[in-house]
């Protein structure tokens, strides 16, 4: 039975003027029907990318220049943009940050999801009605009749991003990805809408990728997480192994720097410096300038990503 | 008995969003009518910052927080109340008898990308508030201390000559909290000045401003809306809800026991790292627009505990007796709180 998503060994470049910069450098997971995965990092590590890359929406001077992305044992990696059509919001459907930036302003919530039904399915329109009604009570939206002819505007932003989680459940997808789907939400709306992602994937069977640079939100709802710095997957296993017991010195770091985590009052764990922008990436392992842990070997060599005894994947010299 | 350094009195902030007269009209049963539109902001707000604390407002968007923050600088005039700072008022002063006391007030933005002038060096960002205030200040006296301030704060003296465009978004925050603390100021408002920072630089940023209150005693009154930074840093928390006060208690109290049916719903939904999502309280309902508050208490619509008389009138803020002040019917009453 082959995963519902394998990635292998994929590497994303933007070609500059001054060069082809790599901005995702040999990331490989899998998923599951019915898992989670959480994508942690901070800006610039490259998270996004490695979501839009799934579904192919990377754009010039972006290209995946190479590994290969299979999705239910077909390589979607190699699709024509017309196969693509086919997966892409039908099988695999995402969620973005802005919830007032990803619905149009100018069309009413009904037009935009029969639009997208109608777009994927053979169906009438009274049909692709009925099953927007259906997918707007499924998110727990009050008098959904009423929402359909409603423009964003009228919405506050946790209802918008539930239209959205909405629109996204329309074709019955496999998989979800969420780029940041709370982050410009409160925090009792954030709850909501994390209890809404995760009732989802229990009930429906549905596989989830989180993208987000909360660890704390990541913690609570994904099974499977993989940090990233730089590019690099540096860390990725069980959710709860990689939180409360990291191996790579930058995940401790980014864990110990939450405020929290430690005694009010006490200074946090900081981690000096910033991440290196992606044309000037030390040699050796990327973090080696940060962290606090070197050895010689980290100044000239790439450290591979090796299993540990807990089921966890660590790329560090140390382990 | 702590002495405070600021305090506020029954603040009240509108703004008025009518717009001009063809926006006013309204048709209301067959006639005509012209209508004016608030936001209410700040309603009745009154609290007070002892000196050498780190008071915390807390609270969801648009529940005035930065309103607030931005009364007490006197950048906007509040509509009724009064602001004291050392026993003076200083909401009726004019600019020039405010001056002396901007220079004891500074304030730290969010965005370091937009509170930075694009076309000044970070040298003429800095000494522009020194040889403001302090005219007969010597070039060599203001360069010395643009050096020693930029070292406090972790930026190399040597790029003072730069732009902010060559600097990261923890540098540019480092910068503006130099120019924050240049005039030596006794009490620093700071609107969110790590929300727009990745982890590791918040907890760089955050490590430089609690260092730097240690080491200048400083007064901090810091707006935020995330918990955890709250929890650690502040000494009181006051948390928000739509232009008013729900809460206001020491740190340690508020996050161990908090007694605002709000604040429980709120301290609840803080994600925790290492925890498997804990039950949080859901509320009913959405935030209500400042333009039309609920009467009443401004919470009641959302809270599960509500009666009878929470539409009706409005709680006061009482204080219990661990210190506690509280603006709740039912906690007054000693219902019990679900």
């Amino acid at each position: 039975m082959p995963h519902l998503l394998d990635i292998q060994n994929l590497e994303v470049k933007f070609a500059l003027r001054t060069g082809d910069i790599t901005a995702i450098d040999g990331v490989s997971f899998s998923l599951d029907k019915g898992e989670t995965l959480g994508i942690v990092g901070e800006s610039g590590a490259g998270k996004s990318v490695t979501g839009f890359s799934i579904i192919n929406l990377i754009s010039k001077p972006g290209f995946i220049s190479q590994g290969r992305i299979f999705f239910n044992g077909e390589e979607i990696s190699s699709f024509s943009d017309a196969q693509m059509r086919q997966i892409r919001g039908n099988k695999i459907s995402m969620i973005f940050q802005d919830p007032m930036m990803t619905l149009n302003p100018v069309f009413t919530i009904g037009t935009q999801m029969i639009e997208t039904l109608l777009a994927h399915k053979k169906i009438s329109k009274a049909e692709a009605k009925k099953i927007a009604l259906q997918k707007l009570e499924k998110v727990y939206i009050p008098s959904p009749e009423k929402r359909l002819n409603q423009y964003p505007h009228e919405l506050s932003g946790g209802m918008r991003q539930r239209i959205i989680i909405a629109i996204a459940l329309l074709t019955d997808p496999e998989l979800i990805i969420a780029d940041e789907p709370t982050t410009a939400l409160d925090v009792t709306i954030q709850a909501e809408i994390m209890d809404l992602l995760q009732e989802l994937c229990t009930i429906d069977n549905m596989a989830l990728i989180l993208i987000t640079h909360d660890l704390a939100v990541v913690s609570q709802v994904t099974k499977k997480i993989a940090v990233m710095y730089a590019g690099k997957v540096i860390e990725s296993g069980p959710t709860n192994e990689v939180i409360l017991h990291p191996q790579h010195p930058y995940t401790k770091g980014l864990i110990k720097s939450i405020p929290g985590a430690i005694k009010p009052g006490e200074d946090l764990m900081q981690i000096p410096g910033m991440m290196p922008t992606l044309t000037e990436i030390p040699p050796g392992c990327s973090f080696n300038p940060r962290c606090n842990e070197k050895i010689e070997i980290c100044e000239t060599k790439i450290p591979d990503p090796r299993e540990t005894d807990a089921g966890t994947k660590v790329s560090c010299h140390l382990i | 008995m702590p002495t405070p350094i600021l305090t506020i009195n029954n603040i009240v902030k509108h703004f008025d969003i009518s717009g001009g007269f063809l926006d006013q009209i309204r048709f209301t049963k067959g006639k005509f009518n012209l209508e004016k539109t608030t936001v209410k902001a700040v309603n009745n707000v009154s609290l007070s910052i002892n000196k050498g604390e780190t008071l915390s407002v807390v609270g969801e968007s648009g529940c005035g927080k930065s309103t607030l923050a931005r009364v007490v600088m006197g950048l906007y005039p509040p509509n009724s109340g009064e602001i004291l700072y050392n026993d003076t008022r200083i909401d009726t002063l004019s600019h020039k008898e405010m001056l002396p006391f901007r220079k004891k007030m500074q304030m730290i933005f969010q965005d370091p990308y937009a509170s930075l002038n694009p076309r000044k060096t970070v040298q003429r960002t800095l000494e522009e508030p020194l040889r403001f205030h302090n005219p007969k200040m010597s070039t060599t006296q203001i360069n010395d201390k643009i050096k020693e301030i930029m070292e406090q704060v972790g930026v190399d003296p040597a790029w003072a000559k730069r732009f902010p465009h060559e600097f990261s978004g923890g540098q540019r925050q480092r910068i503006s909290i130099a120019r924050g603390l240049i005039l030596d100021p006794e009490l620093i408002v700071a609107d969110e000045p790590v929300s727009a920072l990745d982890v590791s630089i918040q907890a760089q940023i955050l490590n430089l401003l609690m260092d730097a209150g240690k080491e200048r005693g400083l007064t901090y009154l810091f707006i935020t809306h995330d918990l955890s930074v709250v929890q650690h840093i502040s000494t009181r928390v006051a948390v928000m809800y739509l232009g008013t006060l729900c809460e206001v208690a020491d740190t340690a109290k508020l996050f161990k026991n908090p007694q605002h049916p709000y604040t429980r719903a709120l301290l609840s939904a803080i994600p925790k790292i290492g925890e498997t999502a804990a039950k949080h309280i859901k509320l009913k309902g959405e935030v209500p627009t400042p333009v039309n508050l609920p009467s009443g208490c401004v919470f009641h619509e959302r809270c599960v505990n509500a009666n009878e008389r929470c539409p009706r009138e409005v709680p006061v803020l009482n204080t219990l007796d661990n210190g506690t002040q509280v603006a709740c019917h039912a906690v007054e009453e000693g219902r019990e709180i679900i």
